[in-house]
Order: C-alpha cells, then structure tokens, then sequence
C-alpha cells in the first residue's frame, strides 16, 4: 500500500543522503521524495511517499526514528491529509488542437506558463488522480516532457470520523 | 586562554574518561600526534588501522567502556571501514576520530582525501565532519554520549587537518541536548505486567538472551529471574556470558552451531522471553518454523529490532536491565502465590533430558589416545583444554569461522564479557587486534585468541603491537590447514569442491612468532596439548600456539542454512 511519510529533519549536510541512504541500504522504495525549509530555521520537512507492507511500512518509520538527525516522523496515511503535487507538462500544441488543450486547461484549472509556436507548457497542481487525469487527457496531443515536485502534504486541521 | 583544535580534542577525551587510544598518525593528524604526549594519555601504535578499531572494540567489549581509535585521512581512513562495520553490527560503543584534508581542499580529490563521512554512513550509528574548530568540543561531546546511550555503535568524528589547527576558547559543554535523539530507557509498565503475567504462567517458558543482556549488565537480574522461577536460557553468540555456562539451566548457544537442547528447546516452548537479541538468521533458522508453538515476549532498546524478523506478542521497547528489574520486581511479588520453580520443572526436566540425549560431544577413535581422533588433535578438546586450564577466568576473543563455533560450544563462559567475538559481521582477523585492547583494559588476566589458521593471517602484523606494549596475549591457532567452516560448506553443500579452501602453504608461525619478539609452539600430539599451553599461559610475553589438529573435522551440531532448527546435523 502507498504511504506518505512527513519527516522532520535537521538540516545539515547529508541528511538527505542519509535517508536516501536508508531506503536504498534496506531495500525499501521511494515514489517520491520532496524538501523544502519549515518555519523553523535550521529544519526541514521531507515528504516521502513510499510502498511496502504493513510490516515494511514499520520498518521504515522505526528506521527513519532511529536516524540520530531526524526530529519527528508521521504517517500521513494514517489520517486525513491534504496531499498536492506540482507538475509542469510540455505538450505538443498544433494549430488544429490548441483550442481542445486550452479547454482542457480551464476545466482542470491549471495555467498556461509557457507558449511557443507548436508547444506549450502547463502548470497544474492536484494530487495523484488529478495529476495522471491530466497527463492521460494530454497524452494523445503528444507530451514533450514532463516535471513533478513529488508530493508534499500537511495533516488536516480538522480530522473528522 | 585559547586552545587549538588538537589541544581541544585531548582534553575532551581525557573529560570523556579516556585513557587509551589506538592509533596510527599521518599528514592529516600530525597535529593531534604533535599534541598527545602533553596529555596523559596512552597512544597504542597499531601496524594496520583496522587493527585499531578491532583493538578500541575488544577494549570497548572487555572494559564497558567507549573505545577510541586514531587515524589519519584517505587510507587511513578507510583502513578503518571493516572495523567499524563489525561495531556497528555488535553495537559496540566506540569513537573513531578520522583526520581529513583541510577544509578548503575538500572536495578537490585533494592528496589522501576520501568522504569518509558519506563511506560510513550507513555503518555508523551517527558521524560528524566538523567544520569549524567552535563546534569541535560539542561534537565530541555529543560523539562520546551517542556511541554509549541507547543501543551503543560507533561514531565517526571527521577532523580537517584546519580545524585541528585553528584555536578557539575551549568550553566544555556541560550537558548533551539532542531533542532529535532521545532513547526510550524506561520500558512501560503495562508490557511488563503483561510479559510477566505470560511467563509464569506458562509452562514452557524459556529465555532467549543476547549482547544486549552483556552491554546493559542485566546479567544479575537474568539469573535472579531463571534461578528464582526455574526458566531454562539459551543464549546466541553474541550473549554467551550473560548466563553462567555451567549452569544446569542453561542449554548453550542456540541457531546454525547451537546445541540440540537450546534448538529444541526452542521448538518446544510455549513462551519465549527474547531479551537483547535480534532474531538474526544465523538464530532462526528458517522463520516460519521458529518458535512455532511460543508467544513471544521481546525486550529491546531498539524499535528497529522488534517485529524486524519475528511477529512479537508483547513488545518491550527498554534497556534490557531496566526489563529485567522490572520483570524481578514484579516477579517477587507474586512468589508467595505460587511455587514457580514447581510449575516449570516438568519442563525443565524436558529440557535436561534434551541435554544428556545429545550433548556436545565429538568423535573419540578408540584406537587412539583418548584425547585425540585419528590420531592427530581434536579441535575441541583444545578448548576444553583452555577452559579446564584458565578456569573459566580467561578472556577469550575469537576468529571467525569453525575456531569460533568450537570455543562458542566447548569454553563455559560463566561471567560476562568474557567472550570477544565477532557476532554480526563475522569478521575474520578480529579476535586478535581485539585480545590486544582486552588485555590493555585487564594487563593481569589471561586473554587468549582462539583463531584459524586462515584468520590468524589477516591481521598477524598486530604482533609486534603486542610485543611491544609487553601484552602477554595467547594465541591458540587451531590449525587444519584450510579455511575449515567454508571447507564444511563444501563438503556438506558443494559436492566436496574444496575450491580455494585449502591453506596448506603456510608460514611457519612458531618462527613468524619468534621473528617478531614473541613466543612460539608447535603442538601436535595430544599428550601435548596441555603441559604445552600450560607453560605458554604462564609466560609473560605474547605466545603463538600453534596446534595442528585433525584436519576434516566439522562443527556439529549443524542446521543446514535455510532449514528450520530441528533439522539438525548431528555427530
């Protein structure tokens, strides 16, 4: 099953390699790994997703909990969370199909962020369903490249039954 | 007044209680070596720096105490991976100072510069690059404490040749504050009860013990509890000497070479209270036939240890003294209620009947002495002779291989940490560097290195180390002239293809031993083996044994990698 892993961590040098070093040292999997500052100086938050069993899964936590530069380790899975991940798509964009793409841009309420004669490049963010959505849709125009963030993700303030 | 780095650093060490350290200089620390001689502290100049941290771990092991270690950058550096990986998988309390280029030079490939930080990442329970000398006082502060809280390993401290340089005003800190780092000591009084509840109750309760037993000096408490409410204990390597081994409750080592008691005791249980161990394969046999009637009870201080290999019904997440008093506290009070020792004996008389079925034993030729085999010497009866010699009061260090499994079953390792032995990472050329740091921390015990003659050469230039600290070390080389527990493999899995095994070109050790200033034996008659080590104990100065035994013998009994622990080979 598919877990996203909020990991506060002191930023020093290496860290990230020591986490990255973990999942690979022990054989576990990453989908997505992402880092950015927290308010706090001097710390970080990593939001990892990852797959594994219940029994891998409690592995992963422990092993992460037990790395001496890491604060605090939630399961975001375990509770409501809002999860989001940005994407930049590049796609082909013929006359005859722009109108079609840009419809497609409107209804998933993302932007236009880049223009050229025969492509252009969105800008969407969403969570995972919203993401492939897009990416299916877009496919059959031919899509040049793509960048994704990873997902980052914050518990909900509000965690109703 | 203003101190440099190097000055920083002695004096943190010697704050830290250190009066030993096991080094080897270079360009990288020069500076920290121009400093040692003010500070009163003894340098032991090993030849080889992986022969320092196996020198700082069997201190480390021997002593209690963090064992330390002192090399240069680059190769010096990475000299010291195998020893560090062999700490962190026995979770041995040790601080390994690495010299580094200076700060502006690193990352140029500069001359004998190496990430050793990034190397030992995944083998150090932490590491530090320092980068600027203000920090210098903190980390070492912080290296000492991480390496002996909590479940103990070794920390790498990486000093750049600049900051062991450059001056600051030193401050030693007073305390340590790591709010990321806060191991769980304590264990929770609800798991107790219920783990206590478990095994009295039940009726085949059986310990199952571990290192961690030995690293926490949970040993009193552990024999209280078996002795007290009849609970027969097996233990792993790596826990031999947590419960006397003479002791008519204790079954010997349990797993791959354990003894049929231990592994059918484990079969057989209803209740298995793990304590300090780690369910490591060479223990378990195949997973799913372990233990397969027992609840399992599993006191750890490491979250990562429990439910890693095993399911666990009762999780105890403690220092293992810590859940053995409790479980006595708790234990003492319900000992009017019942008479234990009566509940458990049908039991107990199970497991005793299990060890007079098939003891550890091997093949006698009555043709011959009867001390011997085919007329040659009999591996294990060298080690019963150095048991029945030292009294059980020696310190043994092992090699790795069939020398470690025959003094695993044949020496009773009645107190703890008396056995140095490398248990995880099975290191061959670890028992001797190791003898060498436990005979610094005991100059006036007995240490003897029960090795192979294939160990014995991997790290045989620690000789003169020996010789010229006047370290009287034994070492007893069961020599079969072949890498015996992979030739055991290959006769037992491989069809006999004894496929680079076979050592018989081989330095003439009783001459090596002599050229570098110690003493040295050839035995190879049984008769010899006694009178022979005898005299060799009694010298004052570091001996080789060498003992030319019987050549094909195996380490029984043996379970067969993969099978479950009833599967057994025996003699």
């Amino acid at each position: 099953m598919r877990h996203v892993l909020s990991v506060l961590v002191e930023n020093e040098p290496g860290v990230l390699s020591r986490i990255s070093g973990l999942f690979s040292g022990r054989g576990f999997n990453i989908e997505t790994l992402n880092v950015g500052p927290t308010l706090e100086e001097g710390v970080s938050l990593m939001t990892i997703t990852t797959t594994g069993d219940n029994q891998i899964i409690e592995q992963i936590i422990k092993q992460l909990r037990k790395l001496i530069t890491v604060i605090k380790v939630v399961d975001l899975t375990e509770m409501q969370a809002v999860e989001r991940e940005m994407m930049l798509i590049k796609v082909n964009a013929e006359n005859g199909n722009r109108a079609e793409i840009l419809r497609t841009v409107d209804i998933f309420r993302c932007k236009v962020v880049d223009v050229a004669t025969t492509e252009m490049t969105i800008e969407v963010t969403g969570n995972q369903g919203k993401l492939c959505a897009l990416v299916n849709l877009l496919s059959r125009f031919g899509i040049k490249e793509i960048a994704r963030t990873g997902t980052v993700a914050l518990k909900r303030s509000m965690q109703l039954d | 007044m203003e101190l440099t780095g190097a000055d920083i650093l002695l004096e943190c060490l010697k704050r830290e209680g250190v009066d030993v350290v096991f080094g080897f200089p270079g360009g990288a620390v020069i500076d920290i070596y121009d400093a040692i001689p003010r500070y009163s502290l003894r340098h032991v100049l090993v030849r080889h720096e992986q022969g320092a941290v196996h020198a700082a771990d069997g201190y480390a092991r021997a002593s209690g105490k963090v064992g330390v270690a002192l090399v240069t950058s680059g190769p010096g550096a990475t000299n010291t991976v195998t020893g560090i990986a062999n700490a962190y998988c026995d979770s041995i309390p040790m601080v390994v100072i690495t010299g580094q280029v200076p700060t502006p030079l690193i990352g140029n490939d500069a001359f004998q510069e190496v990430d050793i930080v990034g190397i030992t990442r995944p083998c150090t329970k932490h590491n530090y690059l320092v980068k600027d000398v203000d920090q210098l006082a903190t980390v070492i502060r912080q290296a000492f404490y991480l390496a002996r809280s909590g479940r103990p390993g070794p920390v790498l401290v990486d000093l750049p040749k600049d900051v062991v340089q450059a001056k600051t005003k030193f401050v030693y800190p007073k305390s340590v504050k790591m709010r990321s780092y806060n191991p769980t000591i304590k264990p929770n009084k609800l798991q107790l009860k219920k783990a206590v509840d478990m095994f009295l109750d039940a009726k085949r309760p059986l310990f199952y013990v571990g290192g961690g037993v030995i690293s926490s000096n949970g040993s009193e408490e552990l024999s209280w509890l078996a002795r007290n409410l009849n609970i027969p204990v097996t233990a792993t390597l790596m826990g031999l000497g947590a419960f006397p081994g003479d002791d008519p409750l204790f079954l010997g080592m349990l797993g791959m070479h354990g003894t049929y008691a231990a592994n059918m005791g484990i079969n057989n249980c209803d209740v298995m209270i793990a304590v300090g161990a780690r369910f490591d394969d060479r223990v378990t046999g195949k997973l799913d036939a372990f233990a397969p009637e027992a609840k399992i009870v599993h006191v750890d201080i490491d979250p990562t240890s429990i439910r890693k290999n095993v399911r666990v019904d009762v999780p105890v997440v403690s220092d293992c003294l810590e859940a053995l008093k409790g479980f006595k506290e708790l234990a003492q009070a319900r000992l009017d209620e019942k008479d234990w020792k009566k509940v458990h004996q049908p039991w107990v008389d199970q497991v005793q009947g299990w060890k007079v079925e098939h003891p550890l034993t091997y093949k006698i030729d009555p043709e011959c002495n009867k001390d011997s085999g085919d007329g040659k010497i009999k591996p294990q009866f060298v080690v019963e002779t150095i048991y029945e010699l030292s009294k059980g009061d020696a310190i043994i260090a092992t090699e790795v291989g069939q020398n470690q499994m025959w003094a695993a079953q044949f020496y009773h390792y009645n107190k703890p940490r008396t056995l140095l032995t490398s248990g995880g990472l099975g290191t061959m050329g670890y028992g001797f560097p190791a003898a060498i740091g436990a005979q610094l921390a005991f100059p006036d015990k007995l240490v003897v290195d029960i090795a192979g003659d294939g160990s014995i050469q991997m790290n045989i230039q620690e000789l003169i180390t020996a010789v010229c600290n006047d370290l009287p070390v034994k070492i007893v080389i069961l020599n079969n002239t072949y890498l015996g527990m992979v030739r055991q493999w290959q006769e037992l899995f491989y069809a006999r293809n004894y496929c680079a095994t076979c050592m018989d070109a081989q330095p003439d050790f009783v001459a090596l031993a002599k050229a570098y200033g110690a003493e040295g034996y050839r035995i190879t008659e049984p008769e010899d083996v006694k009178p022979v080590l005898q005299e060799a104990f009694a010298l004052p100065k570091a001996c080789i044994i060498d003992v030319r035994v019987t050549k094909e013998e195996n380490v029984y009994p043996m379970v067969p990698a993969g099978a479950s622990l009833t599967e057994m080979l025996l003699v």
